[in-house]
Parts: C-alpha cells; structure tokens; sequence
C-alpha cells in the first residue's frame, strides 16, 4: 500500500517540523534586531539547562534542585579560563569538564537515595557551591562574581580565527552547540541506555531483576544532566560577561523545573517548547508589570493541579490525532 | 540429578515472628518444583531471600556450588537466578516489546550503548521476538503495557522474567487472577519451557490443580519450615500435610 | 573567652528557637500528611509581614496582632490544604514539591505588590526593652522572652500530643495512616487541622520576628532552607529531632559567624549531607 502524502508528511511531522525551526534560525539574525538574538541564546541556554534537567525527572524519575549548582560550575570556570586566557572554545570545554567531574562526585553520593532524600540531597549539596560561589572572593569574586569576561576568539593558532565580538558570530556559536547537544540528548535517551533509565523510572525493582545496577545507570544520567547543566552555563559568561553567584542559589534551579513542567515532562522537547513559551511570556509580562514571578507561579500551581502532562502532551494527545483523524477522512474520501 | 541452588541453615525472622526458619534445601536442576503452603508460610519471604532481596539473618547460599548469600539482586540475576511477581510488576507505560527489551539489554552488557537506536539492534530486536512469539506476545508487541489486559499482563510478566536468560526461574503464583483460558495457556508455556531443559522453574502456587499438573516435586511449608518433600503422589498421601494444608478436600 | 561563648551560645539559643517554632509546624506537616511544604518558609514571611501591618502600622497590641496574624495565615494554611494539596496526596512526591514551590513564587510576589520592598523595624512593645547583664554585656530582653516563647512551644506540643485525644491520633495518624482511618478518624478533617496547626506555628514564627529581624520578600526562601536543614539533620517527621536541629543549627550558627566567619553556611551544608547520607532518617527519626 502506498502511502498518501498527507500521510507521509504526517509521519514525518517531527523531522519536517525541526528542520523548519532550524532554518528559521539560521536566518533569525538576517530577520530580526539584536534583542531578539540575544533572547533566542537565553532560550537556547536554558533549553539546554532544562533538556538535562528533564533526563533526570522525566527519563529517570529523579528530582533535584541542585542543577543550579552544576550551571554555575559551569559558568565560573569558564569565566575564570576567559579571564586568563581569552580562547572560546577552551573556556567552554574548560566549563563543560569541570562541571561534569563536579557532577560525577556529588552524583556518586546523591545516587544512595531516590525520592524525596535524594531531592534534599541535591538540595543541600548545590547550596554548598552556593555558599563556595558567594564566600570564597578571592577566586568566585563574591558577591560581586566575575566581571569583564571577555568573549574571546575561536581560534586554532595558524589556521583560523573568528572573532565572536559580533552578537551575531556567537549567537551562530550558541546555535550550533545547542542543536548538537540536542541531537546527542535525543540519540541518548533512544538508545539502549535510555530505554534503561525509562524502565527505572517506571519500575526501579524490576530493572534489578534485569540484572542491572540502579546506581550505576542513575549516577551516569545524573552526570550528563550535570554536564548539560554545565553546558548551558558555560555559554552563559562569553554572552553577560559576568557571572554572580545568584545563578548558584538553588532558587534558580526553579527555571527548569518550571520550563520542564511547562513543555511536559514526558516529551523530548517538552522543556525546548517550554523555555520558548517562558522567555516569550515573560517578555511580554514585564512590559506590563514587575510582578511576572505570580504568573509562573500560577501556572506551575495550574499545571500541577490540571495538566501535568504540560503542552506537548496536550498538542499530542489531543491536537495531532484530531489532525490525523482528519486525514483519514480526506483519504477514504478520495 | 544435579543441584542448582542450596541452602544451608538460612534463618530471617521479623522480629519475633520467623519467616524462615534454618532451611536447609536443595532444588535440583530442571525439576518443575512448586513451593506450597499457607498464607504466611513464608514461601514469598524465601524467595527474596533467595533473590537477595531481603538479607537473611544467618545461613548461606549457593548457586551452582557458588556462595552467593552476600552478592545484590541484580547480580545473582546476571548468574542466573531470575523471578517473576504474585502482584503484576512490569513497565506500565513502555511497549510490550520494550518491555522484553530492559533485561535483554542489560543481560548482554549493552545498557551503556548511548548511540545506536535500540529499533536498529539487530540481535536484541531478534532475541525479543522469539520470546514474544513462545508467550504469544507478538501481536500486541507495540502497545503499552499498561493497556494489555490482565492476562496478558502475567504472561507479559514471565516473559520478561525468561528475557533475563535463568538458569533458575521462581514464578510467584503465575496463575494468579486468571480466567481458565488464560490459565492453560501459561501452564502450557510453562510445561513446554521446562521440557526443554533450559530453565529450572520453581513456582509458589495456591492452586492445587495447578501445582499437581505441572510439579514433578512438591516442597511443603508451614510457619517458616519445610514440613514435607517429595513427588506429588507422595504429598498428596502425607498425613502432616493434609492436616496442615491441604484438609479434607483432596480426600 | 568562656565568657563570650557562653555569651554567644545564648544569642545561638535564642535564634535557635526562631528556627524551632518554624521547623516544628513543618515537621508536623510532613509527619502527619507527609507532605515536605516548600512554601512553609512564606508562610513565616507571611507571619511577618501581618502582624507588621497590625502591630507596627496600625498600631494594635503586640499580643492581638500576633493572634490576628497567626489567625490570617491559618486561612491560608488551610486554602493550601483544601484546595490544592489535598488533590494531590496520592501522585508522585515530586509534584507536591513542585506544587509548594509554585506557592514560594506567588506568595513572593503577592507580598511586594502589597506591602513592597523592605518593611521598617516597629519599635518594641516597652515592657519588652531594653536588656540585664550577663557577664558584663547587654543580653536583651527580647531575646530572653523569644527563648521562653519557644520552650513553652515545645512543652505546649508534647501536652497536646501526649496528652489528649486529638494529639494521640495525630501520633497515631503520623505512624499508621490505615490504622488511623480504622479508628474512624476522618483523614481530609485531620491533614487540614494538621496543615492549619503548622500554618499557625510558621506564622508564630513569623510575627515573633518582626522587632529584631529585617522584614522582606526574600525570607521566605532563606527560612525554609534552614528549616530543611533542621528537619532532615533531627529526621524528617520528628518534632524531638526538629527541637534538637534547631539547636544544633542555631548555636552553630552562632558560633560559625564567631570562628569561620567565612564558611558557617558552608558547614550547615556539609552537616546535612553527611546527615543524609550516612543516617537518612536523621537524628531521632524512625
């Protein structure tokens, strides 16, 4: 049977939908001013944040509040490699290790516990960076944090240089890693592992019975959750040029939670949606009002309560096969 | 006949109460051997002792004359000793298919493959539809799990128990909650999968029905001890057991 | 020497008790209904800033705007409840984390919007002024009094618990919910009396608060993080632990500014996790 092109587009919708997104913002900076640049690399950042976030509470069942600590590892040592030696891509490889080994050992203690231990667990250990990051002034800068960061170079001594003062040639910089970052999460949680990880979320005692360890395949989602945390935090300082120990408090580990929850949390690219709609949503609070943190909270509260599935469940549930229903219709008409 | 599992003297109390108490089996290898008893014998508390579960409080283990009293689950399961569950324990939410997957994924080391996509692996996805075609599966292979219906559930729930590759296999009442198709259909698969003289089954089963028509060997418990052991006929004519267990109605 | 950390020792005993009244309303919620209320620090704020408005704006006594405040955050203690947790009892623990930190932002918010910024200090009910010696320094009277207020708490609980009859089910509710409900206890009344009673003691907290210690938006955060703190080093669900974590983490506290001024937040991390890690159910959990 040959399939009709509705079908086919349909059952191609995800692929054809990406790579629209993907051309879109290849020419964004052709289409748009700076400002809608820069809000796209925040967007970018923080789906990347909350992408890792989402392999622990939505792949593998876990909650921590303590990503925010791995985001600043990430974004102090890349900072402090920029200040001494301005090389982009060494600050940010610099950023992505360290957070990854911070992440490695917190995560070999923090993997005892499940539940609500281990949420307290990854609490109480990101607010000791915290506490590292706001009192430790002669390497963090203290309150003050790191400022003047440059955004140095991409540069291979010899061969090639480009120069990323331009908005534009970061944001290009921003864009890439995030799209292959992105695609690797995606290989990752298809993969054997991530079937794994699934199975332990759903039924910790029955992958036991498969003769596999629950630690080990937890501490190995909770470091690449860890390095992802510290992939979005290393692009942050070459963006702000600084970097404040505010990004430690665990408070921040509030955004994404709230963008996971919002996307859905049992979608790839619930948390990529979800950072969307929040850096739009709260664009256009703030030009009405300060108060922008009551209408998250509201949502987070309405999501709980109503659809905790968030929108992608909500657009696959019920948009797509309203859509698909109405495809059938139009073939068996034909 | 050869032995596959041992015990020596194991003894697990909750707190005053002994749930085993200084049993010391043998189960031989591929000889269908049903665990009886009544509620609160402690047949299902032997079991996670077995599996490593619980820690017992003295005693020791072995499998295939190795000590394994103080190794976790989840290696004992790599050695060969797997069981499924009296309540449904399966993956609600994934595939019937990705269901068969976690163990066959884990048992041959490939959980940390983080790039291939698990359709395109070959030996597994090959390997997953022999089970599901002996459990007769294989048509509902991509729905949830959670959607099969209950029967389905527990053949789905030994299936995934003989994707872990025993040598040893515990069923904890495979029967239970099942209309009388259903029923023969398990025991049928059960019967078939032990005549092949791979997989050492050992059940726990109330049914008595059940326990004479597939046991070549039935094990006895009460209040935490074995009280009788032997062929099924043998059982059947134990005074100690028709008084403690089976009462008049086998008579 | 000996002196002064004798000294110090007593203003960490009297912080100390902030802490206690706090942690013991988040104790009894979690002990009872087994929810962890993210959002127990805002009610503390919430305490706070009621009975400002009572006392330090509108000038009502010090004792009425405390029992007006406490009354103002039991109806919000009970909104929480009723509306909102109660329909999420039996779903993963994960979404009423969620749900409660949803709570902390609106709550923030809420009391910007009202009473904005920073609040002033009122000035100090008189018969509460000024302060008597102790070993050659000025001890103030406040922090004797906020001493008292927190043992007579503790005494206060254990009568109720010990002693009476909605005590007794509420221990016995804490230990065996089934068991409770066999009882003929009617769970929904018990968790929203039981939600209201910690409300209540966050609020207590709160309103205690106000003549020495700086009110703002922000405190509820940093509240409930030492009230975590607290709760898990004593062992999630016991007031005798959350009694002697207050202690512990008020007099460290206390000490930690004198001897590692740098590094006493630090250290109150590390205790809690080696708490969790090596003895999960805390000090005095079961």
């Amino acid at each position: 049977m040959v399939d009709n092109p509705v079908e086919i587009l349909y059952k191609n919708r995800g692929k054809i939908f990406v790579g629209i997104i993907i051309l879109f913002l290849l020419i964004l900076p052709q289409l748009s001013g700076v400002y809608t640049v820069y809000l796209t690399m925040h967007i970018c950042i923080l789906s990347i944040f909350a992408l890792g976030f989402n392999l622990l509470l939505g792949y593998t069942g876990l909650l921590s509040f303590g990503q925010a600590g791995f985001f600043a590892a990430g974004a102090y040592a890349c900072g402090k490699i920029l200040l001494a030696y301005p090389s982009l891509i060494l600050g940010f490889i610099g950023g992505v290790i360290f957070s990854g080994f911070v992440a490695l050992i917190i995560g070999f203690l923090c993997v005892r516990h499940t539940r609500i231990y281990f949420s307290m667990l990854t609490l109480s250990f990101g607010m000791m960076i915290y506490s590292i990051a706001w009192k430790w002034r002669d390497v963090t800068g203290g309150d003050d944090g790191l400022v003047g960061i440059p955004r140095g170079a991409i540069s291979i001594p010899g061969l090639m240089r480009i120069d990323m003062s331009p908005m534009e040639n970061y944001y290009y910089f921003v864009l890439s890693i995030s799209i292959a970052s992105m695609y690797l999460l995606y290989r990752i949680v298809n993969s054997p592992f991530g079937l794994i990880i699934r199975g332990i979320r759903e039924n910790e005692t029955r992958v036991l019975f498969a003769g596999a360890s629950l630690r080990r395949y937890r501490l190995i989602s909770f470091v690449i959750a860890g390095i992802y945390a510290g992939i979005a935090g290393a692009l942050l300082p070459p963006l702000e040029s600084t970097v404040t120990p505010v990004i430690a408090h665990w408070s921040y580990s509030a955004e994404p939670v709230l963008v996971t929850l919002l996307g859905g949390i049992n979608s790839f690219f619930g948390p990529v949606v979800g950072a969307i709609l929040f850096f739009s949503i709260k664009d256009i609070i703030v030009r009405f009002t300060e108060y922008w943190l009551i209408i998250f909270g509201s949502i987070i509260v309405l999501l709980v309560m109503a659809f905790r599935g968030g929108i992608m469940s909500f657009i696959n549930d019920i948009i797509f096969p309203k859509i698909k229903a109405l495809s059938e219709k139009r073939s068996i008409n034909d | 006949m050869t032995e596959i599992l041992r015990t020596e003297k194991l003894k697990k109390y909750f707190g005053a109460v002994s749930a085993v108490d200084n049993i010391d089996l043998v189960i031989e290898e591929n000889l269908l051997t049903a665990i009886i008893g009544p509620n609160g014998a402690g047949k299902t508390t032997l079991i996670n002792v077995l599996t490593g579960i619980i820690t017992p409080d003295s005693g020791r283990i072995y499998f295939m004359g190795e000590d394994i009293t103080d190794i976790p689950t989840n290696k004992r399961v790599v050695k060969g000793i797997c069981r499924s569950f009296q309540i449904t324990n399966i993956f609600p939410k994934l595939t019937v298919s990705e269901n068969i997957k976690i163990p066959l994924i884990s048992i041959n080391k490939m959980g940390m493959n983080m790039l291939a996509h698990i359709n395109s692996m070959k030996d597994i996805n090959k390997r997953a539809e022999e089970i599901l075609v002996v459990t007769g599966l294989l048509e509902k292979s991509g729905v949830p799990a959670g959607n099969l219906s209950h029967g389905d559930q527990r053949l789905l729930e030994i299936a995934i128990a003989i994707a872990a590759g025993p040598r040893l296999l515990f069923l904890d009442e495979p029967t239970a909650g099942m209309n009388p198709i259903e029923r023969v259909k398990i025991l049928e698969n059960i019967k078939k999968l032990s005549s092949d003289r791979k997989i050492t089954f050992v059940i726990v089963e109330h049914d008595m029905d059940v326990v004479f028509y597939l046991s070549e060997r039935i094990i006895v418990m009460d209040k935490g001890r074995i009280i009788a052991d032997g062929k099924p006929d043998e059982i059947k004519k134990n005074r100690n057991v028709i008084d403690v267990y089976l009462g008049d109605e086998i008579l | 020497m000996f002196e002064k950390l004798v000294f110090q020792g007593l203003i960490g005993l009297s912080n100390a008790m902030y802490l206690w009244v706090l942690s013991a309303g988040l104790t009894l919620i979690f002990g009872v209904a087994g929810i962890l209320n993210f959002a127990h620090g805002s009610l503390f704020m919430l305490g706070a800033y009621f009975c400002f408005t009572f006392y330090g704006t509108l000038g009502i006594n010090f004792w009425v705007s405390i029992v007006l405040s406490l009354a103002c955050v039991a109806v919000i203690g009970y909104i929480m409840e009723r509306f909102f947790l109660r329909h999420i009892y039996e779903i993963d623990v994960s979404y009423q984390l969620i749900l409660t930190f949803g709570f902390i932002l609106i709550l923030d918010d809420v009391v910007k919007m009202i009473w904005g910024g920073v609040a002033m200090i009122p000035p100090l009910p008189q018969f509460l002024e000024g302060s008597i010696t102790i070993f050659d320094r000025p001890f103030p009277i406040y922090n004797i009094f906020i001493i008292i207020t927190g043992i007579a708490v503790a005494g206060l609980l254990w009568v109720f618990l010990d002693k009476t009859w909605w005590g007794r089910m509420i221990r016995a509710a804490s230990s065996d919910r089934e068991m409770a409900a066999a009882l003929g206890l009617r769970i929904p009344l018990l968790f929203s009396s039981v939600f209201i009673a910690g409300a209540m003691l966050a609020a207590l907290g709160g309103a205690l608060s106000i003549p020495v210690r700086v009110v703002a938006p922000g405190i509820g955060s940093s509240m409930i993080i030492q009230a975590f703190v607290i709760t898990v080093i004593g062992g999630l669900g016991s007031l005798k632990g959350a009694f002697v974590g207050s202690l512990i983490v008020g007099i460290l506290n206390a000490y930690g500014i004198l001897l590692f001024p740098f590094f006493e937040l630090f250290m109150i991390f590390v205790l809690m996790s080696i708490v969790l890690l090596i003895k999960p159910e805390g000090l005095f959990g079961r």
